[in-house]
């Protein structure tokens, strides 16, 4: 199931930073709100929450450059995270991690060019004891093959 | 007649297939007009049988198992009309691999609907509570030292100590935060308890908020674990409505609320004083401490920061009584551990024992060795930052000073079996690497240190001046242990300097390719 995001809109995102601003310490659930809406956090929203939150846009771009999820550009319309801890290497998780970049033709970290796939590392799914893991799309997939692997690479690819 | 069903909707259940099994008993039994009911429960943390299938009968639960979406109709035969099935693996409580176990903390997870509070409520929920409500601080204060709890969250801290510690602060608020971060890889407990049983962790934050005066907490969950903050933002809501959080609670005059904040994929928020920077809306960077945040923590207050499992153990501990948790266990390390089997290992899971067992009865005979049937070579413990132990070393006993004396730790409690085929060249380099993708950036030995240990140890890869590059990775990582600022960089070592110190052939070439390449 592909996340569906609405197109950055100004009045949306003062909306959503709204909605949350009068929590203590809201950065990270701001910026996680818009990038639930919008799939990424859009540039110009920087300044807004910074704005919003009594903080300089300094500071609200480091939060926002500090934590691995917040994303500066959307994504591909699938995203496949693959678990590259160490539970997933002892299982064979660097093999199908290989065998997955070269299906795609992008390593980890990168969108295909036609934009249909983002293939991402993750630190740990808590899947341990059914390595290897994955997520397409927020869905969990464990104990992966050679096989397994393949049938989510071609779903994503769809 | 209707038949009872029970199936996991743990994550670990969902990645191989469970919604599908439940989904298809409903459709097969619904097409044979049988009626049944699927409870969808948490793991029984046997994850190799996943997904399992219960059914309930006047005996008991009988357990199916690994059951797929293929197997549900001749199961649906078999039970309604009382016929063997393959799957079956008798009755689910004398599967030894569970009735070896000591599941004090574990006890509901996988038996109870974990979104129903009457289910918890029926099998014990909120009777530690109830008794805390009726010791009052200090006695709870001393229930908690004298059962001996340590933080569940690696570092081993006396619990009780640290609630002392705020209960006898003074300011105008505090705080509880519950560290639900669990990044470290082959480490899956928190998750567990907090799709199977997060009740179980209302309560004993709830507990601590009364005890020390604390009026709010937070329970900060990774990103990565979505189910697990979808279960317990449903299980807070269905506390408030029943008036076990909020203000009054179980007609007391003590308050407390609760909040759910997601992490955003920084590793380092694990650490307790990157997690509060991280709940204050900052960047994960790591506090130097003193002040403790049992001093100045969450916002500047007092705060009781502990590890998910620490908060899991404490309704046992009051409901049942200090003795009855700190009879099990070895030395200062007492009650129970939730150990998780993990990585390359025939039976992973959730395995709750006391304390004292040994790491090759763990490994070998309660995991069964690999499920690839290879000989087990190498066992990382205690997570990313945790020792590789060799086989030789297999006598250690489950236990925070033993595994310390062997220059490991146990951390988390999990536990990631490599079979023969592992390269510890590159685990030891991984260390390095995860440590440079992690480092918060504020002490130089880590930040630095980490990005220095990759190129060295790429380095003795390749073969190059290989026992002068050993000597300075050793060089390096004694300047990480002892000039780092928190765990990240402190403990990174323990991987490197463990692979290379039990694992030394796989790092220094033998002498036939030396002469080879001359």
């Amino acid at each position: 199931m592909t996340a569906v995001y609405e197109p950055w809109d100004e009045t949306r995102g003062a909306e959503i930073i709204a909605e949350h601003s009068k929590q203590e310490g809201a950065t990270l659930v701001i910026l996680h709100a818009l990038q639930e809406a919008f799939g990424y956090v859009p540039a110009a929203a920087i300044p807004m929450v910074a704005q919003a939150l009594n903080l300089s846009r300094a500071e609200v771009h480091g939060v926002f450059t500090f934590y691995h999820d917040f994303r500066h550009r959307p994504a591909g319309r699938h995203v496949l995270k693959l678990c590259r801890a160490e539970a997933c290497q002892a299982a064979g998780g660097d093999a199908l991690a290989a065998r997955a970049e070269a299906k795609l033709g992008v390593s980890l970290g990168h969108t295909t060019a036609d934009d249909r796939v983002t293939l991402e590392p993750i630190y740990c799914l808590g899947l341990c004891a059914t390595a290897p893991s994955a997520m397409l799309d927020g869905r969990l997939v464990g104990r992966l093959d050679e096989k397994r692997i393949d049938a989510l690479v071609a779903e994503a690819q769809r | 007649m209707s038949i009872r069903l029970y199936v996991s909707r743990d994550a670990g259940a969902l990645a191989v297939g469970a919604d599908e099994v439940a989904l298809a008993l409903e459709q097969a039994a619904a097409k044979r007009g049988i009626a049944v009911e699927i409870v969808r429960t948490g793991s029984r943390g046997l994850y190799w049988l996943e997904p399992l299938v219960e059914v309930a009968t006047p005996q008991g639960r009988i357990a199916f198992g690994p059951v797929t979406e293929t197997d549900v109709p001749s199961l649906l035969d078999a039970l309604a009309s009382n016929t063997p099935h393959l799957l079956r693996l008798g009755a689910t409580d004398e599967i030894p691999w569970l009735k070896r176990q000591t599941r004090l903390t574990f006890a509901r997870c996988g038996v109870i609907d974990p979104r129903s509070l009457d289910d918890y409520r029926a099998h014990g929920g909120y009777k530690g509570l109830e008794r805390a409500l009726s010791l009052g601080s200090e006695a709870i204060l001393n229930e908690v030292t004298a059962s001996g709890l340590r933080g569940r969250g690696g570092a081993g801290f006396p619990t009780g100590i640290k609630w002392k510690t705020v209960a006898q602060a003074k300011a105008d608020r505090k705080f509880i935060v519950c560290n639900a971060d669990e990044g470290d890889s082959g480490t899956f407990a928190d998750r567990m308890i907090m799709e199977g049983d997060p009740f179980l962790v209302i309560e004993g934050m709830t507990t601590a908020g009364l005890t020390v005066g604390a009026t709010k907490g937070y329970i900060y969950i990774r990103s990565e674990y979505p189910h697990a903050v979808e279960a317990m933002n449903a299980a807070i809501q269905a506390a408030k409505r029943d008036g076990y959080l909020g203000a009054n609670i179980g007609g007391s005059t003590h308050s407390f609320d609760l909040e759910v904040r997601v992490g955003a994929g920084a590793y380092v928020c694990g650490e307790e004083t990157s997690l509060l920077e991280s709940l204050e809306g900052r960047r994960g960077l790591v506090r130097a401490k003193p002040p403790l945040p049992a001093h100045r923590g969450l916002f500047g207050k007092p705060t009781v920061i502990n590890n998910v499992l620490s908060f899991a153990a404490i309704p046992f501990i009051l409901a049942e009584g200090a003795k009855a948790y700190a009879d099990f266990g070895m030395g200062r390390s007492r009650g129970t551990m939730p150990i998780q089997l993990a990585g390359n290992i025939r039976r992973g899971g959730l395995f709750e024992t006391a304390f004292g067992v040994t790491l090759g009865e763990l490994v070998d005979d309660i995991g069964g060795g690999t499920f690839t049937g290879r000989p087990v070579r190498a066992v990382q413990v205690g997570g990313p930052l945790g020792a590789y132990f060799p086989r030789a070393l297999f006598d250690t006993p489950f236990d925070y000073e033993a595994f310390a004396a062997r220059d490991g730790l146990i951390g988390h409690g999990g536990i990631v079996v490599f079979d023969d085929r592992v390269d510890m060249r590159k685990q030891a380099r991984f260390a390095m690497e995860f440590c440079a993708i992690e480092s918060c950036g504020k002490c130089t030995p880590c930040r630095i240190g980490s990005t220095r240990g990759v190129e060295t140890i790429e380095k003795i890869i390749n073969g190059e001046r290989v026992s002068e590059n050993l000597a300075l990775v050793e060089d390096l990582c004694n300047t990480m242990k002892f000039g780092s600022l928190c765990a990240l960089g402190g403990f990174t070592p323990y991987p490197v300097l463990s692979a290379l110190k039990h694992f030394r052939e796989d790092f220094v070439p033998a002498p036939t390719t030396l002469q080879a390449a001359e």
